[in-house]
């Protein structure tokens, strides 16, 4: 899965993109994962971030039973208890910050807790080893995406790519992301309410709500 | 995918069953009323009537109409690599690849030298079939290339050899997948110029990561300083801090 690797932008507008993210290793040390996962997201939840999720659900969350009066009040509000005590088994778990100075400092206290599980970083190449310096790391290993190759021009414009690639896994589709682009540009919806219906697409708390608010905002007074 | 339309002859939105990948998003990502369906129907016709703008959530199916389908192999093995939150039997972790370096701390798969490659077809939205999937890993595999063994990809060959898939999956869509190799250093131009190569033949999006062992003071210079010689600019990437062991009982 390299569900955060792949995201469309340059280094810099990764500037508000910080993914950290914990995994065991079956057989290695998935024993007595779940309670480490669980302390790893408690970490994360104190210092601010934008997005939390544990593979199977994230922050922001689709719900069941609406009725027609709540188009008017739908939840706009990450839940991060319900992303912590969802974890009922080993696998990933993860945290989106906005900014370095948070991200460094959970990642420093994630580092001091000792958990004995693998923790990676997602964001630009120099923005990783800024940080992993800054809390006396040495990195293990890296993983560099070198983009996406479209020879048959099947991608669509940067605006549409730079909000649904947010959700590595391609749940959030360039259908709902130009319907989004569109309906802020056109006053239909708030940059809030439309990047929380984008973030509800990602089951793994992935997508950076923060980021979206921003591509949104700039896209607003700009052409495709 | 684009694979819900409205149908006019029947005047119902319809799933196109060639273009679905079973991704479950429709059901699992969109929220649920559950109105009368004829009520909701009426009321948009009277609005279209009108020419009134009719403007629902656009995240809110009104009649909770979805549901999956019963799957069978092969049309199963969509589902497997489109949708995240089913489990991988052969890797058991959710989602299309493996570990690859996330774990590399605890469980080595590329050390310093070497090079590891997840070749990503598909992705962002474009979805792939296995046909084109196995078109790049028989390129591959003239390589000499080593496919990693936990891959749910790999699990699919006949002949990790050659890289050929199962036949009676050839033909299935899916979001997602990846080829997940490993070579040495000296190999990355070659296994570089063969992804882009094939990737003029089969129509579809690829997205390439390739990884790779710090040294001990956690600098990286050889494989980016490789890649910036051949003209591939990295602009992010995954790191693993170093900070796992193994502390199962029988592995520490």
């Amino acid at each position: 899965m390299t569900n955060t690797l792949h995201r469309y932008g340059k280094s810099e507008s990764f500037r508000d993109d910080f993914i950290l993210f914990c995994i065991p290793s079956p057989g290695r040390n998935d024993q007595g994962a779940v309670d480490k996962q669980k302390a790893f997201l408690r970490i994360c939840a104190k210092h601010g971030p934008v997005n939390m999720g544990n593979g199977n659900r994230g922050s922001f969350r689709p719900e069941r039973h609406l009725d027609p009066t709540s188009h008017w009040k739908r939840h706009l509000d990450p839940d991060w208890e319900g992303v912590i005590s969802g974890v009922s088994k080993p696998g990933t778990v993860a945290a989106v910050f906005d900014t370095r100075e948070k991200a460094e400092a959970c990642l420093r206290e994630v580092k001091e807790a000792d958990l004995g599980l693998s923790v990676n970083m997602s964001t630009s190449v120099s923005g990783a080893k800024e940080v992993a310096e800054s809390c006396g790391i040495a990195r293990h290993s890296v993983e560099y995406s070198l983009g996406f190759a479209d020879p048959h021009d099947h991608l669509p414009n940067s605006q549409v790519l730079g909000l649904s690639t947010m959700c590595g896994h391609g749940m959030v589709s360039f259908n709902m992301a130009r319907k989004m682009l569109d309906m802020v540009r056109e006053g239909r919806r708030t940059p809030r309410q439309a990047v929380a219906t984008l973030a509800r697409f990602c089951p793994c708390g992935v997508y950076n709500p923060a980021r979206a608010m921003r591509l949104l905002q700039e896209a607003r007074k700009q052409s495709g | 995918m684009g694979a819900i339309y409205v149908d006019t002859e029947i005047q119902r939105a319809t799933i196109n069953q060639d273009e679905c990948v079973e991704c479950g998003t429709c059901l699992r990502g969109m929220s649920q009323e559950h109105l009368n369906p004829t009520m909701v129907r009426t009321v948009r016709r009277l609005a279209r009537m009108f020419r009134f703008r009719f403007e629902p959530e656009p995240d809110v199916c009104p009649t909770a109409a979805f549901v999956m389908n019963d799957l069978e192999m092969p049309r199963l093995i969509r589902q497997i690599f489109s949708d995240p939150v089913v489990e991988h039997k052969s890797t058991g972790i959710k989602g299309r690849g493996t570990e690859e370096v996330k774990t590399n701390d605890v469980n080595p798969r590329v050390t310093e030298g070497e090079v590891g490659y997840t070749i990503e077809f598909g992705r962002p939205g474009v979805g792939v079939r296995f046909r084109d999937i196995e078109e790049m890993a028989m390129e591959l595999a003239q390589l000499g290339v080593h496919f990693e063994a936990k891959n749910p990809i790999t699990h699919l060959m006949t002949d990790t050899a050659t890289g050929k898939l199962r036949d009676d999956i050839l033909g299935e869509k899916i979001l997602s997948a990846i080829i997940e190799i490993k070579t040495t250093l000296d190999h990355v131009e070659e296994v570089l110029e063969t992804v882009e190569r094939v990737n003029l033949r089969i129509d579809t999006v690829t997205a390439v990561g390739i990884s790779t062992r710090c040294d001990d003071r956690g600098e990286e210079t050889r494989l980016a300083g490789l890649l910036e010689e051949l003209g591939y600019g990295a602009e992010r990437a995954k790191t693993n801090m170093g900070l796992g062991r193994a502390t199962n009982l029988q592995a520490a």
